[in-house]
């Protein structure tokens, strides 16, 4: 059938549109990116600026390759792409690097392969884990929270230069993650229990001030915006619920068996991307199944591979990978996982038409 | 009770739009003028078009039968008004495509004389099959917009054990309050009427359904039914579609009606209010179904308002009675806003399945230009059915019909939540009327062909027949010069006939 002409029912409508879907998620991140922008100062400003607008322009130019009309830039869903990309980037990698990601998310992740709707792969964390396994070395210098107006922090020429000439960090503020940290320890063949007992404090790793991504590094914050956008109905429990429930259960468990190698379920709640991940990023729509059941199965993927991944995995971060993983299985999922229908039974086959009550009745009838 | 102590969710899915009901709910309904002109049309109701009985020139008295159902799935059409038949023609008829339709149009006299209608006595008296047939002689079809012959429904369930009429006053689409109105104005007919259909059926209880959101129209229907027992009103949560027979039985009895089934396999009858009061009319004064309420509202009507329309009437004359347009409205529709057609004329009749007619205005009606579905599922959560309109969408667009049918495009009743929630504006319900469209188109062809089929077949079967008759009495008359036997008669086979007409319906 061809896009019709013809204007059917209903003649009502919410008033939702996917640009008002977009703004709202891109709102809902503005208080952990605003932290973000804050305690990693000006090169993290500069490269969140130049990767939003990096994905932006790349829409505008696909768009343009592709005929189509240039305001479906319009939708948000570029800068939103760009906007993830950023965030969970290392604050102070250098520019081009915000560039290529936002390219390759924009251009490989989503307009290869039909635009929005259409891809498969969650564009953010496809350009993500694409720069990481690329750009190593770029992908994984953290620095410590150095925020604006403290003494750490660089003024504003050499923050130009740590972003646009690729200036190396202070060696004060160069720094592990918890996660890489841990994963360098537990190498080293030190217990897990004595390094989170010396270096790591929950309430800190809750509020944020922590090496790590830009906008990954207050729970606080992520769960503020979750909040907004469960409220506002954009998103729904079933996948950050079940990721995060199993990513505890399966860390719980291990801590138990095995603490001196095991770090415990708050270790794992509040370091790394994995609200982030579960809020923002596997509840994407596009790339997440559609039934509530399918959500739970998918969401419970993600929190099993963010364990496995963390512990046995080469990497210490593993939202982006579980995520991209259970992306892959989203079409399978959804297949074998459909609400059942009114007045169908769960494998499709009508209801039988009368109760049980009915037929007893009936049976005594005759 | 016990039910209002637990308060499971019982109906899934569903959407709550604005409902725009203040203005025309809160005034009585408006008795129209007279118009100079009534429009019959022969097709107001599901099944084989009406037949005319009279011809030009010929007087006619109000609730005089003019045109005869030719089938038993079809309802016959009587004078609105009395006056003179000028024309038995092509008109537009209300329907978006702007087909031609046949009418029967009377000029009104202005007496509007009522025919003896010959009812006395009481109903109660009758057999249940009388009544019926009563009920059907009066044309009443559907009036909650479904338009199927009430009266079919009623033998329906003289067939089945039907424990419960539910008369439906659920009435959840926006701007609509013509039921509302009726049940706070004709509270006893109502009840009344809702008494002949238990009796009837032989049903156990009757039950009136009403959102919690016309606590007028309850309070009026709870006082009118209290002197009765087995006539109870039940209060239903607002949401669209409680209008629904599906859903409202599910909200009522907490059981689902089978796919593929009707309703009376779980033992209900649901009859809109509408309809409930028209058969109370026909059963107890005898008067067919010649007029209805229709809601005139919209944010381009001056004096939203229920008016008393007889059937007929064409819809500018509802206008007018209204104060008239300000502006030009940017959308006229017929019925509610999510299930309603869009009309292309102000002349079109008023017929028995008009529920309202909505003038929108420019900020009231939704931006077309759809964008790509981001498979956000709002859709998901919205289908009352439990079904993937996005999936069905998706395989409609692309012909892939049985694809569609597979995610529960047999199962859609077009109710247009899902298009109503959708961000990318995608024109769900458009896709699924065109797939349902293409897949009737392609069952009736089967069934052509594999009526053809069966009867080349027998073709084939008559002409062996024949032939082995043939060598039969061949083989007699061979036998015959040893000793005579009569010979067998070929085989009886089939005339040739067209496919019927309702088994589609």
């Amino acid at each position: 059938m061809s896009d019709a002409t013809v204007f059917s029912s209903p003649f009502a409508h919410t008033g939702n549109s996917v640009t008002y879907v977009m703004l709202q998620v891109c709102f809902a991140l503005v208080p952990c990116t605003l932290f973000g922008l804050y305690l990693f100062g000006w090169p993290a400003i500069f490269l969140f600026v130049v990767t939003c607008a990096a994905a932006v322009f790349t829409e505008l130019l696909c768009l343009y390759w592709l005929k189509q009309p240039w305001y479906r830039v319009l939708d948000g869903s570029a800068l939103l792409t760009g906007w993830l990309i950023a965030i969970t980037l290392p604050p102070w990698a250098p520019w081009w690097i915000g560039v290529v990601g936002a390219f390759f998310g924009v251009a490989v992740g989503k307009q290869l392969y039909g635009g929005i709707g259409q891809n498969i792969f969650n564009p953010a964390m496809l350009a993500r884990t694409a720069l990481l396994i690329t750009f190593p070395v770029q992908l994984t210098s953290w620095v410590a929270p150095a925020p604006l107006g403290s003494e750490l922090a660089p003024t504003l020429l050499q923050s130009l230069s740590i972003t646009f000439a690729s200036a190396p960090a202070p060696d004060a503020l160069t720094g592990a993650t918890a996660l890489g940290h841990l994963k360098t320890a537990l190498t080293l063949d030190h217990s897990a229990s004595d390094v989170l007992a010396n270096d790591f404090v929950w309430w800190k790793a809750l509020l944020g001030m922590s090496a790590g991504s830009m906008g990954e590094t207050s729970e606080v914050l992520v769960l503020l915006g979750a909040v907004f956008l469960m409220w506002r109905r954009i998103i729904r429990w079933e996948i950050p619920v079940s990721m995060l429930a199993t990513l505890a259960v399966f860390s719980l468990i291990f801590q138990v068996a095995d603490g001196e190698n095991y770090a415990g379920v708050l270790f794992h709640l509040t370091s790394g991307g994995v609200l982030l991940g579960a809020f923002f990023i596997a509840t994407d729509p596009i790339t997440s199944p559609i039934s509530r059941l399918a959500k739970l199965i998918f969401g419970a993927g993600c929190g099993l591979l963010v364990f496995v991944i963390r512990n046995w995995g080469g990497f210490p971060e593993a939202v982006a990978f579980s995520v991209l993983f259970m992306n892959s299985l989203t079409p399978l999922i959804d297949r074998y996982c459909r609400p059942r229908v009114y007045g169908r039974l769960p494998g499709g086959k009508p209801l039988p038409p009368l109760s049980s009550v009915d037929l007893a009745r009936e049976v005594k009838r005759r | 009770m016990l039910r209002g102590l637990l308060k499971l969710p019982q109906v899934r899915g569903g959407v709550h739009p604005v409902g725009h009901k203040d203005r025309s709910a809160a005034l009585h309904i408006l008795e129209l003028p007279l118009p100079e002109r009534l429009y019959l049309p022969l097709r107001q109701h599901a099944g084989a078009d009406a037949i005319p009985v009279v011809k030009v020139g010929d007087k006619v008295l109000k609730g005089q039968m003019v045109a005869v159902a030719p089938s038993e799935i079809s309802a016959p059409v009587h004078a609105s008004s009395s006056g003179r038949v000028v024309d038995i023609a092509e008109i537009m008829a209300p329907h978006p495509s702007g087909l031609k339709s046949t009418a029967i149009i009377i000029d009104t006299d202005g007496e509007d004389r009522w025919i003896d209608t010959g009812v006395s006595g009481d109903p109660y008296d009758e057999e249940p099959l009388t009544l019926a047939n009563r009920v059907a002689n009066a044309g009443i079809v559907g009036m909650g917009g479904a338009i199927f012959p009430a009266a079919v429904k009623l033998k329906q369930g003289t067939r089945h054990e039907i424990k419960t009429v539910l008369v439906n006053g659920s009435e959840c689409e926006p701007f609509l309050t013509c039921d509302d109105r009726l049940m706070r104005e004709k509270a006893e007919e109502i009840v009344e009427g809702a008494r002949l259909i238990r009796h009837i059926l032989r049903a156990y209880k009757a039950v009136i359904a009403i959102e919690d959101n016309k606590p007028e129209a309850i309070a009026a229907m709870r006082a009118a039914a209290e002197p009765y027992g087995m006539v109870e009103v039940e209060a239903v949560p607002s949401m669209y579609p409680m209008g629904s027979a599906k859903q409202l039985i599910q909200e009522i009895t907490g059981r689902e009606v089978p796919a593929g089934a009707r309703s009376t396999s779980v033992g209900v009858l649901v009859h809109n209010v509408g309809t409930v009061y028209a058969i109370h009319q026909a059963l107890t004064y005898g008067r067919p179904l010649v007029s209805r309420i229709v809601t005139v509202a919209g944010g381009a009507i001056n004096r939203p308002r229920n008016v008393n329309a007889l059937v007929g009437t064409p819809v500018q004359h509802l206008i007018d009675a209204c104060g008239g347009l300000n502006g030009d409205p940017a959308k006229l529709i017929l019925g509610g806003p999510m299930m309603g057609v869009p009309l292309l004329s102000t002349q079109v009749p008023t017929i028995k399945g008009a529920t309202g007619v909505l003038a929108l205005a420019k900020h009231e009606v939704p931006r077309s230009e759809a964008s790509p579905c981001i498979r956000c599922a709002s859709c998901v959560e919205a289908c009352p059915m439990g079904l993937l309109p996005l999936e069905m969408a998706a395989r409609s667009r692309a012909d892939d019909f049985e694809g569609a049918d597979d995610y529960g495009l047999r199962d859609c009743i077009l109710c247009g939540s899902c298009a109503y929630v959708c961000p990318s504006h995608i024109p769900l319900v458009q896709y699924f009327q065109y797939a349902k469209g293409e897949q009737d188109a392609k069952r009736t062809a089967t069934k052509k062909m594999d009526y053809t089929v069966e009867l080349s077949l027998a073709k084939q079967a008559r002409i062996d027949a024949e032939k082995a008759a043939k060598a039969a009495e061949k083989a007699a008359k061979k036998a015959a010069k040893k000793k005579p036997v009569t010979a067998t008669k070929p085989a009886e086979t089939d005339e040739i006939k067209s496919p019927s007409e309702e088994e589609s319906v």
